[in-house]
C-alpha cells in the first residue's frame, strides 16, 4: 500500500471515451461558460440602465466577428446545457437510465443543440446578428 | 449517529462531517433547473424579437411592461441561485486545498449575489424609467 505511484480509479489516462462521460463533462464545462456569459449579461443590463454610451460601444463590440462568435459560442452553450439539463432532471425523477436510452437520449441532445442553433442564428442572422 | 464510532476522535473535535445541506442544495438545483427552461427561452426568445438593439431605448419600452420585468426579475434569481449552486458544486468537486477551495466557494458566492443585484437593479431602473419623456 506505500506504492503512491500506482494508478488510482478511474484510469483516466487509459479510459477509452464514451458519449457518456464526454456529454457529463460537456454539462459542467457549458454551465462554466454560461456564468461567464452572466458576466456580459449583468454588463449589458447595467449600461442600459446607467451608461447608454458604452451600450452603443457594447454593441458594436457584439456586432463584430469576435462579438459573433463568442455569442454563437454562448448560444451553442445554451441550448446544449438545456437539453441535457432536461436529460438530467428525467434521470432524477428515475427515467431513462438503461444504456441503450442514454445513449439515445444523448444524441437527441447533440442533434437538438446543432438543430436549435442552427435555427436561432438563421433567425438572427437577417437582422445582422444583432 | 450509528457511524459515529467509526470516526477518530480529532474527527469529531472538528466536525467536519455532513453539513446537512445536501438535500436542500441538490432540490433548490432542479426547482430552479426546471423554472430556467420556460424562463431562460423566453429570455431568449426576448432578446432575439425586441432586445438586440442598438438604442437602449427598446430596452426601457421592453422592460416597461411589469410582465416582462417580473419574469427577467424571476429569470435573474433562478440563474443566480442555479449557477451559485452548480459552481460550487465544481469548486468542491476539484479543489482540495483547503484556501483555494474556500477563497473560490466565497468569491462564487459574492459574485453571484453581486451581479443578481446589479441586474435587478438595472431591471427596476429601466422599468421605472420614463421613455415617453425620452421618444
Amino acid at each position: 500500500m506505500s506504492d503512491s505511484s500506482r494508478p488510482l480509479s478511474p484510469h483516466l489516462g487509459i479510459y477509452r471515451w464514451q458519449i457518456s462521460m464526454v456529454l457529463s463533462i460537456l454539462h459542467r464545462i457549458t454551465g462554466l461558460a454560461l456564468f461567464a456569459g452572466t458576466a456580459l449579461m449583468m454588463i449589458w443590463l447595467w449600461s442600459a440602465a446607467y451608461a447608454p454610451a458604452f451600450y452603443v460601444t457594447l454593441h458594436s463590440g457584439l456586432a463584430s466577428t469576435l462579438g459573433k462568435l463568442c455569442l454563437f459560442g454562448w448560444t451553442l452553450a445554451f441550448y446544449y446545457h438545456l437539453g441535457n439539463g432536461i436529460r438530467h432532471l428525467f434521470w432524477d425523477i428515475g427515467k431513462g437510465f438503461s444504456l441503450p436510452v442514454m445513449t439515445r437520449s444523448g444524441w437527441a441532445v447533440i442533434i437538438f443543440t446543432l438543430l436549435m442553433t442552427a435555427a436561432t442564428w438563421g433567425y438572427a442572422m437577417p437582422m445582422g446578428g444583432q | 449517529m450509528a457511524s459515529s464510532h467509526l470516526r477518530t476522535e480529532l474527527g469529531k473535535v472538528k466536525g467536519l462531517g455532513a453539513s446537512r445541506h445536501a438535500v436542500s442544495h441538490w432540490w433548490l438545483q432542479r426547482v430552479t433547473a426546471l423554472a430556467l427552461v420556460p424562463l431562460s427561452l423566453w429570455f431568449l426568445a426576448s432578446l432575439l424579437t425586441a432586445l438586440l438593439s442598438p438604442d437602449f431605448n427598446h430596452a426601457a419600452a421592453w422592460f416597461a411592461s411589469p410582465v416582462h420585468a417580473i419574469l427577467m426579475a424571476l429569470f435573474l434569481v433562478a440563474v443566480f441561485v442555479h449557477a451559485k449552486l452548480g459552481v460550487q458544486v465544481i469548486i468542491e468537486d476539484y479543489l482540495h486545498q483547503p484556501v483555494m477551495k474556500y477563497t473560490l466557494l466565497l468569491l462564487n458566492t459574492f459574485i453571484c449575489w453581486i451581479f443578481a443585484g446589479i441586474c435587478i437593479l438595472a431591471v427596476l431602473k429601466l422599468h421605472m424609467l420614463d421613455i415617453s419623456a425620452g421618444i
